[in-house]
């Protein structure tokens, strides 16, 4: 579904990512896992457009997206979430969410200045849909609240929930348990593979390695750049490239 | 009794002509500001309208209405223009390119034979009466209202909290950013054109940089997160120097002690978005003590 080739980004002199070529299956959960500043977030902002690669290509759905612009790569059903929470603040979820809905709106600014019953309908109905979007992630009861007003875990919810409402195929979710407890982080789990049971395909950024191995059919391991190891958890578990970057190396010891 | 009236009238009725136009202006800089774009060209955009609509109007001898909107157009497919380029600028970069702009429009107008150079145009004719600027000004804030709870009003204010997250969207967030800066060129025009046809006369230095920062001053002072914001802002600025008329020249300092205190005490401005769920809280709370 998506294919990243020999993908390289340079900042300056530096190389942040090299040669990283790796593929996601339609309907699996991939994982990029990888220690800080591996480059993961690079990946994910390359597939979205927001960062253009120095070298190589990305291919979704056998369409080169490479030198697209992020509006324009969602438009082909790829949606994101950030490691850093960029939910719109001042607005309520509702709102949240009907942004994300934005491709499905056509009225028209005539139609809105006159308050046309097309504009009415449509909006009646897409508040609907946006109703049943921020049930998905369990924030109906909350709906007309600002977002600021959410906790954190909450929060990145709503961004889950806002990502989902531009109607992706593939879903890119940044870090989504970065910051909160076992029990949030369980919670939030059992939510991604419920959403990837409704059909989306998802790529999933972790950094901790024991989230990602209990739901991740498919993980690739980057350190510094570079792709390390590729291959189903248990292979990856057992892989001592991976374990001596999350690690260090292994010195003899008891 | 009636008397006093009419001489009250006759006294400030350019007063309160000058309190809407500067409501127009304040709103025209508000639709750029709610999609977080600093734009110092609308005292230019209001110029381009003033002069294309009283060059119709004088010259042409066109229909009152027809100047006006077309003193209206033109700044937009101007805004259009140079909105394309710069508006890819942000934060303090378009400021200085808007401000840059507004310097050429003033200086083209200074050296054109058609518009008087810097003698301005003098004899425009009066034609602007107040049902004509209650008439704009209710349908900019009718326009406003159906525009916050809208698919067009969601988007300008995602791409003002943040424009990165609303590109991921599927917001194309250039394009809505021109079109914001066009319709303010346009409301702005249509203001200058009501403006030019009450004050007899218009000449360059009225659309410089001084009503520049002046039209940014009003939506800074009354709050940009609701319409009622720039438009209270508006009205403070324009009224409060006639009051204080008895301090001669000093009576301009006094607009820039308010607005020092506002930027303190209120930073969002005196009217913002909770300003009005507060004030239903406190009454409610005096109802109940």
């Amino acid at each position: 579904m998506l294919k990243g080739e020999n993908i390289t980004k340079d900042f300056g002199g530096l190389r942040v990512l090299g040669d990283v070529s790796f593929e996601v299956k339609e309907g699996s959960i991939f994982g990029l896992i990888g220690p800080n500043g591996a480059g993961k977030t690079t990946v994910f902002n390359i597939i979205s457009g927001l960062l253009k690669p120095t070298a190589g290509r990305v291919i979704f759905n056998g369409k080169d997206i490479t030198k697209r612009p992020p509006y324009e790569i969602t438009s082909y059903g790829i949606s994101r979430t950030f490691q850093n929470i960029r939910v719109f603040k001042e607005m309520t979820l509702l709102e949240n969410v009907l942004v994300g809905m934005h491709r499905l709106f056509s009225y028209s600014a005539f139609s809105m200045f006159f308050d046309l019953p097309i504009k009415r309908s449509e909006e009646k109905a897409l508040r609907e849909k946006a109703f049943e979007i921020l049930s998905i992630v369990r924030l109906t009861d909350k709906a007309d609240l600002k977002a600021e007003s959410l906790s954190y875990g909450e929060q990145r919810k709503l961004e889950l929930a806002r990502a989902l409402a531009t109607e992706p195929k593939l879903l890119l979710i940044d870090e989504p348990a970065a910051g909160m407890n076992p029990a949030e982080t369980e919670e939030l789990m059992e939510e991604i593979v419920h959403i990837n049971g409704k059909g989306y395909t998802i790529c999933l950024i972790e950094h901790d390695m024991k989230v990602v191995m209990g739901i991740c059919s498919h993980i690739a391991v980057l350190n510094f750049g570079e792709l390390i190891a590729e291959g189903s958890p248990d292979e990856i578990k057992a892989n001592p490239e991976v374990i001596e970057a999350y690690l260090g190396k292994e010195e003899q010891s008891a | 009794m009636s008397e006093l009236i009419t001489s009250f009238w006759q006294t400030y009725n350019t007063l309160f002509y000058t309190t809407f136009v500067h409501g127009m202006l304040a709103l025209s800089i508000y639709i750029t500001l709610s999609c977080g774009q600093l734009s110092l060209g609308n005292a230019a955009f209001m110029g381009i309208g003033a002069y294309t609509a009283t060059l119709l109007t004088m010259k042409a001898g066109a229909p009152f209405g027809v100047s006006l909107i077309a003193g209206g157009f033109l700044p937009a497919v101007v805004a259009l223009i140079i909105g394309i380029p710069t508006l890819r600028l942000s934060g303090v970069y378009l400021a200085m390119a808007t401000l840059g702009f507004g310097e050429v429009v003033r200086v083209v107008i200074l050296n054109m034979e058609i518009t008087g150079g810097s003698l301005g145009l003098n004899g425009v004719p009066l034609k602007t009466e107040l049902w004509h600027l209650i008439l704009v000004m209710g349908i900019l804030i009718y326009f406003f209202i159906k525009l916050r709870n809208s698919r067009f009003g969601r988007i300008l204010e995602a791409i003002n909290e943040d424009e990165v997250a609303a590109s991921v969207m599927g917001i194309r967030a250039t394009y809505y950013k021109v079109w914001a800066f066009a319709i303010g060129a346009f409301i702005a025009g249509v203001a200058g054109g009501l403006n030019a046809h009450f004050t007899f006369f218009i000449s360059p230095r009225e659309y410089g940089f001084e009503p520049a920062v002046d039209i940014l001053t009003f939506a800074v002072l009354g709050g940009t997160r609701t319409l009622w914001g720039p438009l209270a802002g508006s009205t403070i600025l324009t009224i409060l120097p006639e009051l204080f008329r008895f301090l001669g020249p000093y009576r301009l300092a006094l607009n820039g002690i308010i607005l020092v205190l506002v930027v303190l005490y209120l930073p969002n401005g005196i009217i913002n978005r909770d300003t009005f769920t507060n004030l239903r809280r406190f009454f409610k709370k005096e109802e109940n003590a």
